[in-house]
């Protein structure tokens, strides 16, 4: 019988809504295989998420140490391989958030088992179980089968419902055998960026801007902050500096499916378009009738995004 | 200190080129599509340039596939590589088989620092550097980045993103994260992973390209690496994922925002 284990995730002391859309993988997976779902929370000082990991109705493997206050691969690893062991649990998953994707192939590795990354389903029963998965910048879908005992997994949250909070599942210490003195890796600081907006993974609304931007995201942003969205970009505004870092949407930066996304000044490149196009209604603004994002968006306008943007705002209020 | 560095060259379908899945779903079209040294590892080479640069050293640079990997191994040659290394090996791969093969010419070569590419840009699994991290017992720094834009000064004077200790035991690594930018510092001998915003990697100059036609490339049969070479993840089907159907062109704001509101209801 194929238990499930599902890795969620704190960030100072808060559960990540990412890690729910995972729990909801898992539970689908434990209906596929017949087997027990349990999570795992690792940290320091981390009983509030936890407590708010089992009122998902989940059992919760409590991993509280100093030497887990950081999310160090080398450091996590071994906890979670040793849960994995002791739950029983031949299938480990969780978000493909930058922690999972960091610790979760050493996770495999030390179980001598594959892995499939950005997992959007699942198909077959049992021991019957594959995963879908994009490959190629998101151009091609494959149905793969993990061929060892234990499979890893990561989940594209955007394809999962959030658990509801629903029953209360049991809290557990799970074991810590790091020695803090062995580890070769130590964390030096993290420098958080600061935002007044959502997180562009969770916001309802986003606000997206390109080339066609030339640098301005003002008349974005303003958008953005009218409609209370989350502000993206595409990887040609990061590459040139205007924006940060975390605003890339695609398949490099973050994939996102919020409600509505508007896109302007966005041409609409493959590796774009691979990030947002779950979104339920797309907007494009561009100034060039045959960009290709018109071909994916449910309404287009072809207009200057500078006198454009600000109209749709004072219209919108 | 001087460095030894180990890079990794995959070749991979040029990102540019129209992707697309035969009809019978086992494998995509190759006709007509351009081949290329995968994106992330191009950076992990301009980086352990940038650091032989000002350390001193060598830069290896490891390929892992069919006769025609040798392409991407001379790119990487002509980018200023000293020498090549190809793990000859024509069936599938994954990243189980990859980073076992990858741990043996480690073990041989016993390099200061690897440096791969977070992903290659094919099968985007992001696993390779992590797995032989771990299969090594070293630490690992995935998805090295610049603490500054790709615009800045330091990018500009071609300084490496890695800071390398000068007596060569520690490298301190920048990491974009979720919801920011961390930064971790690894004991040598250490496992580091690019994302793209670590460097901007150089053009090959023709002078490049007439010496690496001369650089050494090794070739060892993967088989005789003592690796199980039989993939576990394995594909059963490709498929072209479900179009997006795309909608109308509305002419002008106040349309636009007629349907937002009641046909999309999204406003």
């Amino acid at each position: 019988m194929a238990n499930v284990l599902i890795v969620a995730e704190q960030h100072a002391g808060h559960l990540r809504k990412a890690s729910l859309h995972a729990l909801s993988a898992g539970r689908e997976l434990a209906r596929r295989t017949g087997g027990r779902l349990a999570a795992a929370l690792l940290g320091s000082g981390i009983d509030a998420a936890a407590a708010e990991l089992a009122a998902h109705g989940v059992e919760v493997h409590v991993a509280d140490a100093a030497v887990l206050e950081h999310p160090l691969a080398e450091a996590w690893a071994p906890v979670v391989a040793d849960l994995a062991r002791a739950t029983g649990s031949t299938l480990v998953g969780a978000a493909a958030t930058a922690v999972a994707k960091d610790v979760l192939p050493r996770v495999a590795a030390r179980l001598e088992a594959g892995m499939a990354t950005e997992v959007v389903g699942f198909g077959g029963e049992g021991s019957d179980l594959t995963f879908r998965r994009p490959m190629w910048a998101g151009n091609v879908l494959a149905e793969v089968e993990i061929t060892t005992p234990v499979k890893v997994f990561t989940v594209r949250p955007t394809e999962f419902a959030a658990a509801p909070r629903e029953g209360q599942g049991e809290l557990r210490r799970a074991p810590v055998a790091v020695d803090a003195a062995s580890l070769r890796t130590r964390h030096l600081g993290f420098v958080e960026v600061k935002s007044a907006r959502p997180e562009l993974t969770e916001a309802r609304t986003i606000v997206a801007g390109g080339r066609g931007t030339k640098g301005d995201f003002r008349p974005v942003e303003a958008l953005a902050d009218a409609l209370g969205a989350a502000v993206g970009a595409t990887r040609a505004a990061v590459d040139a500096g205007w924006v940060p870092n975390d605003w890339q949407v695609g398949q490099t930066g973050k994939v996102v499916a919020p409600e509505l996304y508007v896109a302007a000044g966005i041409s609409g490149a493959i590796q774009h378009l691979a990030g947002m196009k779950g979104s339920r209604v797309i907007v494009a603004v561009n100034k060039d009738p045959d960009a290709p994002i018109f071909q994916i968006a449910d309404y287009g306008l072809v207009a200057d995004l500078f006198p454009a943007l600000p109209e749709l705002q004072a219209k919108l209020r | 200190m001087p460095l030894k560095l180990l890079v990794t060259a995959k070749r991979v379908e040029d990102p540019e080129s129209r992707i697309q899945v035969k009809p019978d779903g086992t494998g995509i079209v190759t006709e007509g599509v351009n081949y290329k040294l995968n994106p992330f590892d191009e950076i992990a080479v301009e980086e352990a340039l940038r650091l032989e640069e000002q350390h001193g050293g060598e830069v290896v640079v490891v390929s892992i596939g069919g006769a025609r990997a040798v392409t991407e191994l001379r790119a990487a040659l002509a980018m200023g590589a000293d020498r090549g290394i190809h793990v000859r090996h024509d069936g599938p791969l994954d990243p189980v088989v990859v980073s076992a093969l990858l741990a043996k010419v480690f073990e041989q070569e016993k390099p200061d620092l690897a440096i791969l590419g977070k992903q290659s840009i094919d099968d985007d699994q992001n696993q390779a550097g992590q797995y032989l991290a771990e299969r090594l017992g070293l630490g690992q720094a995935t998805f090295a980045s610049k603490h500054d834009s790709l615009e800045s000064e330091a990018e500009q004077k071609r300084l490496p993103g890695l800071a390398v200790s000068a007596d060569g035991t520690r490298v301190t690594v920048v990491r974009e994260v979720d919801g920011g930018v961390e930064t971790l510092e690894v004991r040598l001998p250490a496992v580091v992973t690019t994302d793209l915003r670590l460097n901007k990697p150089r053009f090959a100059s023709l002078p490049g390209i007439m010496k690496a036609k001369k650089k050494e490339i090794r070739e060892i049969p993967a088989a005789s690496l003592g690796v199980d070479l039989t993939p576990k993840v394995a594909v059963r089907k490709l498929a072209a994922p479900p179009a997006r159907k795309g909608g109308v062109k509305v002419a002008d704001v106040d349309e636009l925002v007629r349907k937002l509101r009641d046909e999309a209801k999204a406003v």
